[in-house]
């Protein structure tokens, strides 16, 4: 089992540690809740580190990663983060993951943990196919990775940095910390504002200091507190963001994932344009009719939680499976996003989902369950 | 981890505490630990009877949900009615405020086959 960098942090907070893809990660420190009303509230502070980050670089990285990503990549600007997808050659879904473009030849992709080595040795089969002149790196045990995340973060950090509050949402911006190399992106995964932050491993535990210094992270009502995988899932689940192995999966077609935005259908046509690995596998699906299934958003009647693999039946008839459910700490009322027969996916059809145990009743409704509240200006007097 | 001595407990968490012919009943800690944070609890029905090693109710958390059994007979006279507005309780008291469940007892046999507070905590690897 591999050991994040920040274990003596997590113990010091008194975590309870779960496997995840081969990682000792921590699901909670006090109660999962707990945590996801702090990240809502006010901030939290995740250990993001198992999560791959795969350098590459070199005279021909673009030509790569726009080989392999369903996005374009040339276009990027430096300092510019971009969620896209890596398909396989029938439009399923490898990974999902974030490219950042360091310098014009030099990028950082963040992946899946739970993909990391099929991500790297994808990566390398394709380099190798094409003879790119490209280094593939994989920095995931050099380095550590946290998300700070919640409304009240952006002013926390404002009180420590003046440039990092005026970076906009998917930018990021290198920092030099005392003697650490900072990577320092607005990005998160829970629907909420924050930053992710990438540290050299062995400063972690310094830069923990000096980025929690002005907060006392260990008062109860101290505005940023540790919070673990566990309301780490519930957040981006009332956010309506997907998971691999749950939403994205290679045999889950990328059109189905409500994820259209981050699919560039036409890549290949401006001038340089390169096709990417299932593309024409996807415009073939988009041409006839599109995908025969839908991700869609379901809330619950009462308060049972649904799971993974629950049948989504539309009176007695099957139409789909669960993909990921919870109660939803904010909302009150328990959530789900599965995956239904197209011709079934409209909002406000009513469902029942079968549990094994007694049916709930269910209605689908538009993703995402949770938005964050837009930020409203003071006014003046 | 603080495990009472005044009651016996089984394999499958569940801790069982009689007085006289009254049976209570509950999840350990360790159990709600595992489960991390239980989201509803759904016990069988005042008046419904319990058959000995038999499945009394279901408890869900944030990470599965599971049947919760009781190794002795009787008749359900008391379910705990806090967990409906208030299922954390379970997770902040399980073997006091976050008990499940009351029966009358008419066939006590399987209490012989439950663990002491010292040998369940072996058996959780304490």
């Amino acid at each position: 089992m591999i050991h994040t960098p920040l274990k003596a942090f997590h113990e010091e907070y008194g975590a309870r540690f779960v496997e995840y893809a081969g990682w000792e990660m921590p699901v909670s420190y006090t109660s999962i809740h707990e945590e996801h009303n702090q990240v809502r509230s006010s901030g939290g502070i995740f250990d993001v580190s198992h999560m791959g980050r795969i350098h590459v670089k070199g005279r021909h990285a673009r030509k790569l990663l726009e080989r392999l990503c369903s996005r374009r990549i040339s276009d990027m600007k430096q300092g510019q983060c971009r969620y896209t997808l890596i398909c396989n050659a029938q439009g399923g879904v490898q990974d999902d993951v974030i490219v950042m473009r360091m310098e014009e030849d030099d990028f950082l992709v963040v992946v899946n943990a739970s993909n990391r080595e099929k991500i790297l040795k994808h990566f390398n089969t394709i380099q190798a196919e094409n003879q790119d002149r490209a280094t593939i790196e994989d920095q995931t045990l050099k380095t550590a990775m946290v998300a700070i995340q919640g409304p009240n973060v952006i002013d926390m950090i404002a009180k420590i940095s003046s440039e990092i509050p005026t970076l906009k949402r998917y930018r990021f911006t290198i920092k030099n910390l005392m003697i650490l190399k900072v990577i320092i992106a607005r990005t998160g995964y829970t629907g909420e504002d924050g930053v992710e932050v990438i540290i050299p491993s062995n400063m972690v535990s310094m830069a923990m200091k000096l980025l929690l210094k002005d907060f006392d992270t260990k008062s109860p009502d101290a505005p940023i507190k540790p919070a673990g995988l566990g309301s780490r899932d519930t957040l981006r689940l009332e956010a309506g963001m997907p998971l691999y192995g749950h939403e994205l999966g290679e045999d889950i077609c990328a059109l189905s994932c409500g994820l259209d935005f981050a699919i560039t259908l036409d890549k290949d046509e401006d001038e340089n344009g390169i096709p990417f690995i299932g593309m024409e596998a996807l415009k073939k699906i988009a041409a006839d009719g599109g995908p025969a299934q839908r991700l869609v958003g379901i809330k619950l009647d009462g308060k049972r939680t649904a799971r993974q693999g629950n049948i989504i039946n539309l009176k007695d008839t099957p139409i789909g499976i669960v993909s990921s459910a919870c109660l939803s700490p904010t909302l009150g009322f328990p959530i789900a996003m599965g995956f239904v027969d197209a011709q079934h996916a409209e909002s406000g059809t009513a469902i029942q989902i079968d549990t094994g145990r007694a049916p709930l009743d269910a209605e689908l409704v538009p993703l995402p369950f949770y938005k964050k509240p837009k930020k409203v200006p003071v006014a003046s007097a | 981890m603080q495990t009472p001595t005044d009651r016996k407990y089984a394999e499958t968490h569940e801790w069982h505490k009689l007085d006289g012919d009254v049976l209570t009943l509950g999840l350990t800690q360790f159990a709600v630990d595992e489960l991390t944070d239980i989201t509803y609890v759904q016990m069988n029905d005042v008046g419904s009877a319990v058959e000995a090693g038999g499945n009394v109710g279901e408890v869900e958390s944030v990470k599965t949900t599971s049947d919760v059994y009781c190794v002795v007979g009787g008749e359900v006279i008391e379910v705990n009615g806090e967990l409906e507005d208030s299922p954390e309780l379970l997770n902040s008291d399980p073997f006091e405020a976050g008990w499940l469940i009351k029966i009358r007892v008419s066939d006590a046999a399987g209490m012989d086959g439950l663990m002491d507070a010292e040998a369940y905590e072996k058996s959780c690897g304490n």
